[in-house]
C-alpha cells in the first residue's frame, strides 16, 4: 500500500498544471527596478491626473520607510525589489472600443482559460474585466450594465471617466499607510477593476475580473475598488492563472469595497496562481490585502474563498463592520499541496451595535505544504450586541504537512458574544477502505471526502464557479492521501 | 461462486486465520458464527481487501477469478459487497452524493451508462421502500451522526443499491432491535435469488431466525471447527460456545 501511495502521489504531482502556458505577444515593458523615476513613467504611460501621481509617491516615500513583515508563519524568500519589472502591457490599444480591436492572440489566451471576451459566447451572464499584466484587455458588457447607472470598467478607464469616485473612494478603506505590500501597491498599482452600483440596483449579472500574468519577471499589482450604494447588490467574481516559470513571481493587490447603507456585495475568488513546481521551484507570491467596509447600516460584505494556487500566501480578507446591523462573513478553503505555504484568514472589526460576523476557514494540507489560519476578531466598546461565530478546521493529508491556527479575540464590549471551534482531522484509512469497498478508488474517495469537507464553503460560490472550483480542489490533490 | 482453500492470514505479524476452507454457491445463505476474537471480521475483510490483512498462504476463488489479486474497488465492482461491522462516518459527503458515485463506477464498470441525477433519485427511492430506510437519512452525510442502528440499516440500503452477487454481513445484527432485525433480514431476504450468495456473520441464532442459512459454520481460533445445517446454530444458541472451544481443543464435553 505505502508503495502504491507513493505512486499515485508522484502521478500526481507530476499532473500539469493547466494553465501553465505562456502566450508569445507583443508586450511593452519598462525596464527592471523601483524608484521615483519608474512611478513617475507608470503614471505617465497611464496618462494619470496629477492627483494620482502624488497618491503614488506619497505611497511610495512611506514604503521606502518600511519593511517586510515577518509576523506570517511563512518561509519568504529574500524579494529583490530592484529586480522586479513594474509595468508591463501587451502591445495594443488601451481601452479598445470594440473586441474587433482587441489582438487575436490575447483573444486566443483568454479563450484557452476558459474566458470568452466575446459578449456572444457567454451564456451564463457574467460581465468580465480581462487584466493581463498590467492592463486591462477588455471589459464585457460595459454597455448593457452602464444602462442601468452600474460603472463597470477598468480602473483606468475609471480614474479618466470617473475621477471624482475614485478620488473619493481610494484609499478610504485600505489606506497608502497600510501595510509593506499595500503600500508597495499604492505606488506602483497598475489596473484592475473598477465598479460602482447606484442606489438601489440590484446589479443583475455577476461581475468578474480574471487576472493573468503573463510577462516573464514581471510583479503583478493590481487595484480593485467596489462601491455599493444604498440598497444596491452585487457580486464579484475574481480568478487568476500564471504561467509556469521557474522563478517566483511577486503579485501584490489590493481589493478595497465600500458598503453604503443596506448594500450588500458579495466577492467571491478562485484562486489559482501557478504554485510552483513539486519541489517548491517557482511559483507565485500572492500577497494581497482585502478589505472591506460595512459604512452603512443594515449592509453586509461577505468574502467566500477558494485558495488553490501560489507558492505563498499571505492574504486577510477582512471586513470593517462600521454600520449598525452590518454582517461581515468569511468563507475560506485554502490548499497547500507539495511546498506550497499559505497564512490566510481575516479580520472583523466590531463598531456598530448588534454587528455580526461569521468566519469558516477550512485548510487543507497535503504533502509538504504549511497551511495557516490567522484571524482576528476584534469587538470595539461602540459595538454593543456584536457576535462572532469562527469555526477553523483543518485537514491533514499525509505526515509531511502542517496545519496551524492563530485565532486572536480582543473584546472591549462586555455584551459581545464569540465563539471560536477548531478541529483538526485526517482521512483515516478506514474511510478510503469504505470508499473503496464501494467501488470507489481511493483517488476518487479522496476527491469526494474532501469536497465533502469543503462543502459548506463551495456552497456559498455562485453555481459556475463552485463546480469549477471543486473540480481544482480534485486536481490540487488527487492522490495525495499518505 | 466463492471457493476459499486453506487461506491463512495476518495481520501485522500474527497470524489470525490458520487455513480456511468454505464453499459458497449461487443462491446459498451461509452463517459464519463463533466467540470474539475468532476471526470472522479478519475473514470479511480478507475477501474485501483490507490492505492491513496480509494473505500468506493459500488462494481464493471468486468466479472462477483469482480474487486475491484484485483491488478492493475491483472486488466491489464486480459484485462483492461488504456490510461492515463499524461503518465509518464520512463528514461532508451526502449520501446520495457518494451512493451516486458507487453506483455509477460499478456501471461504468459494467459498461452501462451513468444514471443522470434524476434517474439516480428514483432509484434511491424504490430502493428506500424496499428496505424501509427513513428518507431523511439520505440527506444526510454519510453515517454521520446516525445511531448504531441506522448506520447498519444504511449497510443494507447500500446493498439494495449495489445489488451484489455476494454480500458478507459483519454482524449487521448486533446492537439493532427486533424491529431493526427484521428490517435487515427483509432486506436480505428480499434480494435473494439463485443467483447471488449471502454470507451472514453474527453471534446470535436470532438474526437466522429471519435469515434461513443453508449451512452454518463456527469459526473458532482461525480455524472452522464445525459446518453443518442451520440446527447448528439453534445448538450454539441453547449451550453456548463452551462445548466446541472444548472440542477444538481436543476434550470431550
Amino acid at each position: 500500500m505505502e508503495n502504491k501511495q507513493d505512486e499515485v502521489i508522484r502521478e500526481v504531482t507530476q499532473n500539469e498544471y493547466k494553465y501553465g502556458f505562456h502566450s508569445d505577444i507583443e508586450t511593452d515593458t519598462i525596464p527592471k527596478g523601483l524608484n521615483e523615476d519608474v512611478i513617475r513613467l507608470i503614471s505617465a504611460k497611464k496618462e494619470e491626473p496629477e492627483w494620482l501621481l502624488e497618491f503614488r509617491l506619497k505611497a511610495y516615500a512611506q514604503w521606502k520607510k518600511m519593511s517586510m513583515p515577518h509576523w506570517a508563519h511563512l518561509e519568504i524568500p529574500e524579494i529583490d525589489y530592484q529586480d522586479i519589472i513594474y509595468y508591463a502591457a501587451p502591445k495594443q490599444k488601451i481601452g479598445p472600443d470594440s473586441l474587433d480591436d482587441v489582438d487575436p492572440e490575447l483573444r486566443a489566451t483568454f479563450d484557452k482559460l476558459g474566458i470568452p471576451l466575446d459578449e456572444q459566447k457567454h451564456l451564463t451572464g457574467m460581465a468580465v474585466d480581462a487584466v493581463m499584466d498590467s492592463v486591462s484587455v477588455k471589459t464585457t458588457f460595459s454597455e448593457t450594465l452602464a444602462e442601468l447607472g452600474i460603472i463597470f470598467c477598468s480602473f483606468s478607464e475609471a480614474v479618466n471617466n470617473h475621477p471624482d469616485l475614485v478620488r473619493q473612494y481610494l484609499g478610504s478603506v485600505v489606506p497608502y499607510t497600510d501595510n509593506y505590500f499595500a503600500t508597495l501597491n499604492s505606488a506602483v498599482f497598475s489596473d484592475g477593476s473598477f465598479c460602482y452600483i447606484p442606489k438601489g440596483v440590484r446589479c443583475p449579472m455577476e461581475l468578474s475580473t480574471y487576472f493573468r500574468i503573463n510577462a516573464a519577471n514581471t510583479g503583478q499589482f493590481e487595484r480593485t475598488l467596489l462601491v455599493a450604494d444604498d440598497e444596491s447588490y452585487v457580486s464579484y467574481l475574481e480568478g487568476c492563472t500564471a504561467p509556469m516559470r521557474d522563478e517566483n513571481q511577486l503579485h501584490a493587490a489590493v481589493v478595497e469595497i465600500v458598503a453604503l447603507e443596506k448594500a450588500q456585495v458579495k466577492y467571491s475568488t478562485v484562486q489559482n496562481w501557478y504554485p510552483g513546481d513539486r519541489n517548491g521551484k517557482g511559483g507565485i507570491f500572492n500577497f494581497v490585502t482585502k478589505r472591506g467596509i460595512c459604512k452603512g447600516n443594515d449592509s453586509k460584505i461577505s468574502w467566500t474563498q477558494v485558495e488553490t494556487g501560489s507558492a505563498i500566501t499571505w492574504k486577510y480578507p477582512s471586513c470593517i463592520l462600521k454600520g449598525h446591523n452590518s454582517i461581515g462573513e468569511f468563507y475560506s478553503v485554502a490548499i497547500t499541496n507539495n511546498h506550497q505555504q499559505a497564512d490566510t484568514g481575516t479580520k472583523m472589526m466590531h463598531i456598530g451595535r448588534n454587528t455580526r460576523s461569521t468566519i469558516i476557514s477550512k485548510g487543507i494540507s497535503a504533502g509538504r505544504g504549511q497551511n495557516s489560519y490567522r484571524g482576528l476578531v476584534r469587538i470595539l466598546k461602540t459595538a454593543v450586541n456584536a457576535r462572532n461565530f469562527s469555526q477553523c478546521d483543518s485537514l491533514l493529508l499525509g505526515d509531511k504537512c502542517g496545519a496551524h491556527t492563530f485565532p486572536y479575540i480582543e473584546t472591549d464590549n462586555s455584551t459581545a458574544i464569540v465563539e471560536h471551534e477548531a478541529t483538526t482531522s485526517k482521512i483515516s484509512e478506514d474511510q478510503i477502505f469504505y470508499c473503496n469497498q464501494r467501488g470507489i478508488d481511493t483517488e476518487k474517495a479522496v476527491g469526494l471526502i474532501v469536497n465533502g469537507y469543503a462543502r459548506e464553503v463551495l456552497n456559498k460560490l455562485p453555481m459556475e464557479f463552485a463546480v469549477e472550483a471543486q473540480k481544482l480542489l480534485q486536481i490540487s490533490l488527487e492522490g495525495s492521501v499518505g | 461462486m466463492l471457493s476459499i482453500k486453506d487461506l491463512r492470514v495476518a495481520i501485522g505479524g500474527k497470524e489470525i486465520l490458520f487455513g480456511i476452507n468454505l464453499e459458497v454457491k449461487a443462491g446459498e445463505v451461509h452463517a459464519i458464527m463463533g466467540p470474539n476474537g475468532s476471526g470472522k471480521s479478519t475473514l470479511a475483510l480478507a475477501l474485501a481487501g483490507r490492505d492491513l490483512i496480509d494473505v500468506i498462504h493459500g488462494s481464493v476463488k471468486y468466479m472462477g477469478e483469482n480474487l486475491l489479486e484484485m483491488d478492493p474497488e475491483e472486488r466491489a465492482k464486480k459484485g462483492i459487497f461488504l456490510g461492515f461491522q463499524y461503518p465509518v462516518e464520512i463528514p461532508g459527503v451526502s449520501m446520495v452524493n457518494f451512493m451516486k458515485t458507487a453506483v455509477n463506477e460499478q456501471r461504468i464498470y459494467q459498461g452501462k451508462e451513468p444514471l443522470s441525477a434524476g434517474d439516480f433519485l428514483k432509484y434511491m427511492r424504490e430502493k428506500k421502500e424496499l428496505v424501509e430506510f427513513d428518507s431523511q437519512l439520505t440527506n444526510r452525510s454519510v453515517n454521520e451522526g446516525f445511531s448504531g442502528g441506522e448506520k447498519k440499516k444504511n449497510e443494507i440500503f447500500q446493498m439494495a443499491l449495489l445489488e451484489p452477487k455476494l454480500a458478507i454481513l459483519d454482524e449487521t445484527d448486533s446492537g439493532l432491535d427486533i424491529d431493526a432485525l427484521k428490517i435487515v433480514a427483509k432486506g436480505v431476504n428480499a434480494m435473494k435469488n439463485k443467483d447471488k450468495a449471502t454470507i451472514v456473520i453474527t453471534h446470535y441464532q436470532r438474526l437466522l431466525d429471519y435469515i434461513v442459512p443453508d449451512q452454518v459454520h463456527v469459526l473458532f481460533q482461525g480455524r472452522i471447527v464445525k459446518s453443518s445445517g442451520r440446527e447448528l446454530a439453534l445448538e450454539l444458541e441453547e449451550k453456548g460456545y463452551d462445548w466446541i472451544k472444548a472440542e477444538a481443543n481436543g476434550h470431550t464435553p
